[in-house]
């Protein structure tokens, strides 16, 4: 069985995610000013409007084309040694050391704990009433489903169908849709977790919560 | 020291801190010589050590009276933008209160209303002829910004409000009661849900265009198209210390200073721009723009003028009675004006009649259009030689009947000489074959032959038509250059070769079908039948009317650097040889903005096409709205241009406007907005502001493609997208099934 408590520590002992960023096609690559250690953003804004740190240009064809930080982070080492150069496609031109942040650990974490039961097709989907009465009367946390159990309502152009769960045993850790929205397929519905690893992984998750420093 | 003594203190202490607003640190002399003396003097009244209070109050009354009309003969146009927006101004309510006799709000009350910021009434005044009382009715609309009610939003018009304006000047003209309407706005809410900010406000100017019954209107602050949503009218006053601009002096000084981001001007520069934009009243009466001037109490009216409330009810009354008896046919009518006008005549013991017969009506109409029509000519720089202007009105005096006979008489008793001659060729068609009887077989068999050899000889295939598909390129093809289409990380579009994309694709990406903005003339040569476009008017020029400072040097390098003179060329062509005349605003120049010259040439070309009776055609090109440099002498047109739009429309003509690449602000909501079939090109922009004016304005963040032309077809603004490469499929589609029977005529 997984240990969660040793997953959050293993992410804390290295809290990175490496990013190489390559050239799309091939042309002469251009460094802006950047210089390892450097602190470097990504797109920003509402609609992530805003592009990040300019990192190089790539000029093919007379046509100069920006390559922007995707993520923020810190320069790890900048592929100098390609400055003027005609490079090919996916040349790597900048690492950049990203920071995970609490949404990304808390992902993590999820992913390794959880059992995702995922949406067969793009449809609307309902709980059973059953289970939606349970989860109004207690919190979903505390519904217990079974594989082979009839758990959603399909609903897809006034075609409602039962879908039935498949999966471990274990209650519903988090709910990933919405009643109103078309979900597509292979969405993920719900994560589920067994019932004894549930205290766990919400103490763990709250230490995520509460610990984790962001840069 | 009762009530009404302290009172009048606190309304010195009101006056001064007024005062303190409107000139934002300067005369501090002044301001701290009366703030010396009202310490004192409260000291006084608190240690109980006045010996004559009450002489004392009015001697420190005189005293501000005194240094206030010292002040009010120093007033700049800025301090006079500060005044119309100080809470203190008298706003729409105070009117309606002082100036009308009574009213009920009909448009919803407080802020229990589909837009607070537009109050609309049902107002009453009485007059008195003798011992007779008459009471008359009115339609008050204007917008209220309230003494800082924040749910006002300061007078910044909604499009819902807007709308509602127009369903209650619709009300008037249904009852026949003249419309009084009061601009109090610093612009208009710059958003794009239905009815849309541009969509509506040329709704209501063309609305007001031939609105059959009198309106009077009066500016306080006139912000360009907020004011012109509700400022159409027979008789336009303005308040003395009221600005009417095409935008507000920060916005202009934001533009000239290049400040992004939300960077502020400097008030220097914001004193500079308000001076240069000639917003004042004496500016604008200079100008013909308005027509009277409504003198102020010194440093402006506020609530307790009450002696100004009773002169604007006079002015309104004259107004009113001015227009009405401009549209009756009465022998009296110009002694009753010149009663009027007399010094001194108190007009609520003067009644007169309202209303209008039809006939009254339609003249009424026609004077405040042709009114319109005349206004700014002055204003563009007209070369147009000496013998080029006499020909021009020859073919007005010549073509003008031949055409009323032609579409009025011929048209109308076509049918039965079509019927005659059809008739008549039926017969003869009988009698020619049996003429032809005994040579007939021959004949059969030749066409037999015809038809068998085209039903079984192949097509034939010109490789050569592929290289003409075009018969312009635009320039960009020459240049060796790859290009990235915008929508490349999205869709995946590959790099486009500059050489394909602007000859052969015609601007258009291979992948995702984006279309990269291409030079006006693209348009003039691909669309329209090969050597049919005739350009007229081509020597009116945009010019300087405000001798704005450097602009002649800007619009000298804009006419070098395009070869044109302004930024609308307006030509008669043939489409598939159906004639049509066409407005093309074009982006290149100065970005497409709009002023005099331009509205000049707009009207012009759609009076040609209701003389001619062809079809009018709007080819947005790009345009980023008035030019700012021109003052209102630029926002004038929206009016203007939008009046000679519904004279064609009401004429039978059909008037259709295309936009491409960036359409935005004055022009868009005026006389563009106002047509009944708007369509676009792939790829363009539609809307009022841009995302940084709404941002700084409403404070909203735009989201992406928020002005893209498919948001602007969601939200219902215009009919349909077309492809570059088929505009003029299209365009002959829409003329031959819009245009009906008679192709481009009712």
């Amino acid at each position: 069985m997984l240990n969660i408590s040793d997953l959050l520590e293993q992410i804390k002992q290295n809290p990175y995610r490496e990013i190489v960023v390559r050239t799309p096609h091939t042309g002469v690559v251009n460094f802006a000013d950047i210089k390892q250690g450097q602190a470097v953003h990504g797109p920003e804004g509402q609609w992530k409007e805003r592009s990040g740190t300019r990192l190089a240009t790539l000029t093919r064809e007379r046509n100069p084309k920006p390559i922007y930080a995707p993520e923020k982070g810190v320069v790890d080492k900048v592929y100098s040694e390609y400055e003027n150069a005609f490079v090919e496609n996916a040349t790597p031109l900048v690492t950049i050391r990203h920071h995970l942040t609490r949404e990304e650990v808390e992902n993590i974490i999820l992913r390794e704990a959880l059992h995702l039961f995922r949406a067969p097709e793009r449809a609307k989907y309902y709980f059973t009433p059953e289970i939606d009465a349970k989860m109004k009367s207690s919190d979903p946390g505390s519904v217990v489903i079974r594989d082979g159990q009839e758990l959603f309502i399909m609903s897809r152009m006034k075609r409602e169908l039962p879908l039935y769960y498949s999966g471990p045993e274990g209650v519903i850790y988090a709910i990933y849709f919405k009643p109103s929205d078309n979900v597509d397929a292979d969405a993920p519905l719900i994560g589920v977790c067994p019932q004894e690893e549930l205290p766990n992984i919400k103490e763990v998750i709250m230490r995520v919560q509460t610990e984790w420093q962001e840069n | 020291m009762d009530n009404l003594f302290l009172k009048r203190i606190q309304s010195l202490r009101d006056r001064l801190s007024y005062m303190q607003d409107i000139f934002a640190g300067k005369h501090a002399d002044s301001v701290s010589l009366l703030l010396q003396k009202l310490d004192e003097f409260t000291e006084k009244v608190n240690n109980d050590s006045l010996t004559n209070p009450y002489d004392e109050l009015v001697a420190l009354e005189d005293l501000f009276k005194y240094v206030e009309a010292r002040l009010d003969a120093s007033i700049t146009p800025l301090d006079k933008v500060r005044i119309v927006r100080h809470p203190q101004r008298i706003c729409l309510r105070d009117i309606l209160e002082n100036v009308y006799d009574n009213f009920t709000e009909v448009g919803g009350q407080d802020e229990h209303s589909i837009d607070p910021s537009m109050v609309i009434a049902r107002a009453v005044i009485i007059r008195r002829r003798g011992k007779k009382r008459y009471t008359q009715s009115v339609m008050v609309i204007g917008q209220e910004k309230g003494h800082g009610a924040e749910f006002r939003n300061g007078g910044s018009v909604k499009p819902w409000g807007n709308a509602k304006a127009r369903q209650f000047m619709r009300v008037a003209e249904t009852e026949g009661i003249p419309v009084h309407t009061y601009i109090f706005t610093p612009g208009s809410f710059p958003i794009e849900d239905y009815p849309g900010a541009a969509q509506q406000i040329a709704r209501n100017i063309y609305c007001m265009a031939g609105l059959r019954v009198p309106v009077v209107s009066v500016i306080s602050e006139g912000g360009s198209g907020g004011a012109e949503a509700i400022g159409l009218a027979d008789k336009r006053l303005m308040l003395s210390n009221g600005y009417y601009s095409v935008i507000s002096p920060e916005g202009a000084a934001a533009i000239e200073g290049h400040c992004r981001g939300g960077e502020r001007p400097s008030q220097e520069l914001v004193e500079k721009c308000a001076c240069n934009l000639k917003l004042t009243a004496e500016d604008n009466l200079r100008f013909g723009y308005i027509d009277k001037i409504i003198q102020e109490p010194p440093l402006g009216a506020r609530s307790y003028h009450f002696d100004f409330f009773r002169q604007l009810r006079q002015e309104i009354l004259l107004a009113t009675d001015e227009v009405v008896l401009s549209a009756k046919l009465s022998p009296f009518k110009k002694i009753g004006v010149s009663h009027r006008n007399k010094p001194g005549v108190n007009l609520d013991e003067m009644y007169m009649r309202w209303s209008l017969t039809q006939s009254a009506k339609t003249r009424l109409v026609k004077k405040r259009q042709n009114k319109f029509l005349k206004l700014s000519r002055e204003a563009a720089v007209d070369k147009r030689p000496f013998l080029t202007k006499a020909l021009h009105t020859l073919d007005d005096l010549v073509m003008t009947p031949v055409n009323e006979f032609k579409y009025e008489f011929y048209r109308k008793h076509q049918r039965k000489i079509h019927a005659f001659l059809e008739e008549a060729e039926n017969e003869w068609d009988v009698f020619r074959s049996w003429l032809r009887k005994p040579f007939g077989k021959q004949e059969e068999q030749k066409v037999k032959e015809a038809v068998s050899s085209e039903l079984t000889s192949l097509s034939t295939w010109s490789d050569g038509q592929r290289h003409k598909r075009w018969n312009y390129l635009s320039p960009r093809y020459k240049i060796d250059q790859a290009v990235t289409c915008p929508n490349a990380e999205i869709y995946g579009c590959p790099d486009l070769w500059g050489p394909d994309l602007f000859a052969e694709f015609a601007g258009v990406c291979s992948n995702c079908g984006h279309h990269f903005p291409m030079e006006p003339e693209w348009y003039v040569r691909n669309v329209f039948d090969v050597g049919t476009v005739m350009e007229f008017n081509e020597e009116i020029e945009a010019g300087n009317p405000l001798e704005y400072p450097n602009f002649d040097k800007t619009i000298r390098a804009a006419q070098e650097k395009t070869g044109c003179k302004s930024g609308c060329m307006t030509f008669e062509a043939r489409i598939d040889n159906i004639k049509v005349v066409v407005a093309m605003l074009m982006g290149t120049f100065r970005g497409g903005s709009f002023g005099a010259a331009e509205g000049y040439k707009f009207v012009e070309a759609a009076q040609r096409a209701t003389k001619n009776r062809y079809p009018f055609i709007a080819y947005v090109h790009g345009t980023a709205g008035i030019r700012i440099q021109e003052g209102t002498n630029g926002v004038i047109q929206m009016p203007r241009c939008t009046i000679a739009v519904h004279r064609y429309i009401e004429n039978g003509g059909l008037y259709m406007v295309l936009y491409d690449t960036n359409s935005f602000a004055g022009p868009v909501a005026s006389f563009l907005g106002c047509s009944p079939y708007q369509f676009a090109i792939r790829s363009s922009n539609i809307g009022f502001a841009g995302p940084g004016v709404i941002k700084s304005t409403t404070g909203m963040d735009v989201p992406p493609h928020y002005h893209s032309c498919y948001k602007a077809m969601d939200r219902g603004h215009i009919q349909g997208i077309w492809d570059r490469r088929q505009m003029r499929h299209n365009l002959i589609q829409a003329l031959q099934t819009i245009g009906g029977r008679n192709l481009y005529y009712r």
